[in-house]
């Protein structure tokens, strides 16, 4: 199911893409193609390459072979992180990485949308419209009483809801969002799972997760891809994809206790 | 990690108090007689020394570049200071020859085409500033561009501040050898053997740590300094919030250059002498030691640092000579164990701790317990 990425309107699009580590085949001839607006979900048992993948987009590991087109035109393969960043590509870690060092509002901040010069930096304002978007994403990510704490003290979930909303400050148009719920109680799960919802049509949204209850709540009949041995499994809605026999052996058998 | 905010928040007092002190205070008592020539001279050199453990706090304290070449740069901006004195030496040095005596001791009858020009005040103090600049310039740009950090950088910087020591130590060079330079006589027509051409000089070094530390606090309080402590604690992340991380490294790595070459250049006239011994090994992870000792991250700490273990230095030298590297050791194992933030980070560790016995009495077990913050920066 070969097509020409220049064809399509896809948002992004990876063809043939090959990654090994030391003779481990973490990604294996991946093709995955990505509407604007849309928000998908990808899953997979550790291991699927599902992390690598995101590497691969956001430059920070090159594949062995493969293509990766941006937006019909650029090629993310030729860029670096930071180029890779300012075609509005933005990325939410596993594990939370804010700069605990710095305040919640300083977070923002430094991942606000807005010129990335060195000048900039020492000579640029913040404008009253930035800072009132500033204010709105703190409402929105629920910091807003935190503004002045340090990112490092706040709890593992707050990290993680500063972490997204760092990815609103940068405006970007494709949120990849590595394991949002990874250690969040129900209660925190559900409200990210909101939160994403909230933000889909605005933004195109990647979410990679393991806990099928929280793709469940985000999927809602949208499309869901199975990742196994770096290579497409199946996608679909979640019912057909939970339904798929090679999926329940690979993936939903063994986790059948979890979902 | 709690203890930052308390630190800062005595700083700016400090700092006033500080500058008071040095700058108006210290020069009134030697007019008065109160302080003698000497200790004011020897004051001028430790407050040269200050400077440059500013711009080395300024990278590792607060970008994480451990850089070990300040001492390089220092004496680079000595050197450019130098050639102008051993030019204005004129005649009056021992072969009563307008061309420098280690020249004539070589056997030249000419001066180089590269000393010509530093008869100028004006180009030498350009020099000061644009050779040391280019060279980080140079070195940075290779450095940061193939991504070398952490432990690598500081090998790198100390493998070049050892080469060029070896270059400057060659006759060949013709910068004066192992010698150096020596026997100044006057800079801008002022004779540097007056104790009132020194006071000025004095004077001129605790304005100029003044405006570098006032320059530093701006810096380190603008979005930059955001962006320094980012790349500091998470230079990953900060690339994927589209940071050309290198550009600023470089930027901030130029700067610390330019500032150690300053005091460089400001310490020669004041000392009276210039030699490669200024750029070994020794010179440059003492003054990390300074760094340490007085406060990482702060900009009052390396001044601390600077001037008290360079005041302890010629104190125990005198009374003590053997013992004096085992104090300095001693000294500085204490404060790595003990006192993560240095000497200035004191007051917020007994108020921490303070509070944290409070906190057990109360039996409150609260989880805002700074994190430790000891180890060495690295990414």
């Amino acid at each position: 199911m070969k097509q020409d990425p220049f064809q399509k309107p896809y948002l992004l699009a990876a063809e043939g893409l090959n990654k090994s580590f030391d003779g481990f085949k973490a990604i294996n001839d991946l093709n995955f193609y990505l509407d604007e607006g849309e928000l998908r979900t990808v899953i997979g048992p550790n291991g699927a390459g599902k992390t690598t993948f995101l590497d691969i987009i956001t430059g920070r590991t090159q594949p062995d072979t493969g293509t990766l087109v941006w937006d019909a035109d650029h090629d993310l393969l030729k860029l670096n992180e930071y180029e890779i960043y300012r075609h509005g590509i933005g990325r939410k870690f596993q594990t939370p990485t804010v700069y605990g060092d710095h305040t919640v509002m300083e977070n923002l901040i430094l991942s606000m949308a807005g010129p990335r010069s060195i000048w900039h930096s020492l000579f640029g304002k913040i404008l009253d419209p930035q800072k009132e978007r500033l204010a709105e994403i703190l409402e929105t990510i629920k910091l807003s009483t935190h503004a002045y704490r340090k990112a490092g003290e706040l709890a593992h979930g707050q990290k993680q809801w500063l972490e997204i909303g760092m990815l609103l400050a940068q405006e970007a148009r494709l949120l990849l969002v590595d394991e949002p719920a990874a250690g969040m109680t129900d209660e925190e799960t559900y409200r990210t799972g909101e939160l994403l919802l909230s933000l889909a049509g605005k933004h195109t949204i990647v979410v990679i997760e393991h806990d099928m209850e929280f793709v469940r709540q985000i999927s809602q009949g949208r499309k869901v891809t199975v990742l196994h041995h770096g290579h497409v499994l199946c996608e679909g809605p979640v019912d057909k994809v939970q339904s798929d026999e090679r999926v329940l052996e690979v993936y939903l058998g063994r986790k059948s206790k979890a979902a | 990690m709690t203890k930052a905010p308390a630190a800062s928040k005595i700083q700016m007092p400090l700092l006033i108090v500080m500058a008071v002190f040095l700058v108006i205070v210290m020069p009134l008592l030697n007019v008065t007689g109160h302080i003698e020539d000497f200790t004011l001279n020897v004051w001028g050199k430790y407050l040269c020394y200050a400077i440059m453990a500013v711009s080395i706090d300024l990278l590792w304290g607060y970008t994480g570049l451990l850089c070990l070449g300040q001492a390089l740069f220092f004496t680079l901006g000595g050197y450019m200071m130098g050639m102008h004195l051993m030019l204005m030496i004129g005649k009056l040095g021992s072969y009563n020859s307008d061309l420098p005596d280690f020249l004539v001791f070589l056997g030249h009858k000419k001066l180089p085409a590269f000393w010509e020009p530093f008869y100028s005040f004006p180009f030498a103090a350009l020099m000061v500033f644009l050779v040391p600049g280019l060279l980080a310039l140079i070195f940075g740009f290779l450095a940061f561009r193939s991504r070398i950090k952490g432990v690598y950088f500081s090998i790198l910087t100390q493998a070049l501040t050892y080469a060029a020591a070896l270059l400057f130590f060659r006759n060949e060079l013709l910068m004066g050898g192992n010698n150096g330079f020596t026997d100044f006589r006057t800079l801008l027509g002022a004779n540097l053997r007056e104790p009132s051409t020194q006071r000025v000089l004095y004077i001129v070094t605790a304005v100029l740590l003044v405006a570098v530390i006032a320059g530093c606090k701006w810096l380190t309080a603008s979005r930059f300094g955001l962006i320094q402590r980012a790349i500091r604690d998470s230079e990953n992340r900060v690339l994927f919030s589209g940071y050309a991380t290198a550009n600023f490294k470089l930027f901030i790595f130029v700067i610390c250059a330019m500032i150690a070459a300053m005091a460089g250049a400001l310490y020669v006239p004041q000392v009276g002498i210039i030699n490669p011994g200024e750029m070994t090994t020794e010179r440059s992870l003492e003054a990390v030691v300074w760094v340490a000792l007085g406060g990482r991250g702060t900009l009052v700490g390396p001044v601390v640092g600077a001037v008290g273990v360079n005041a302890l230095k010629s104190w125990a030298t005198r009374a003590y000579p053997d013992m004096w590297l085992l104090i300095l050791g001693g000294a500085f194992v204490l404060v790595v164990m003990f006192m993560p933030k240095g000497i200035v980070g004191i007051p917020g560790q007994i108020r921490d701790w303070m509070a944290k016995s409070k906190n057990r009495r109360e039996n409150k077990k609260e989880s805002d317990v700074p994190e430790s913050e000891g180890e060495i920066n690295e990414s």
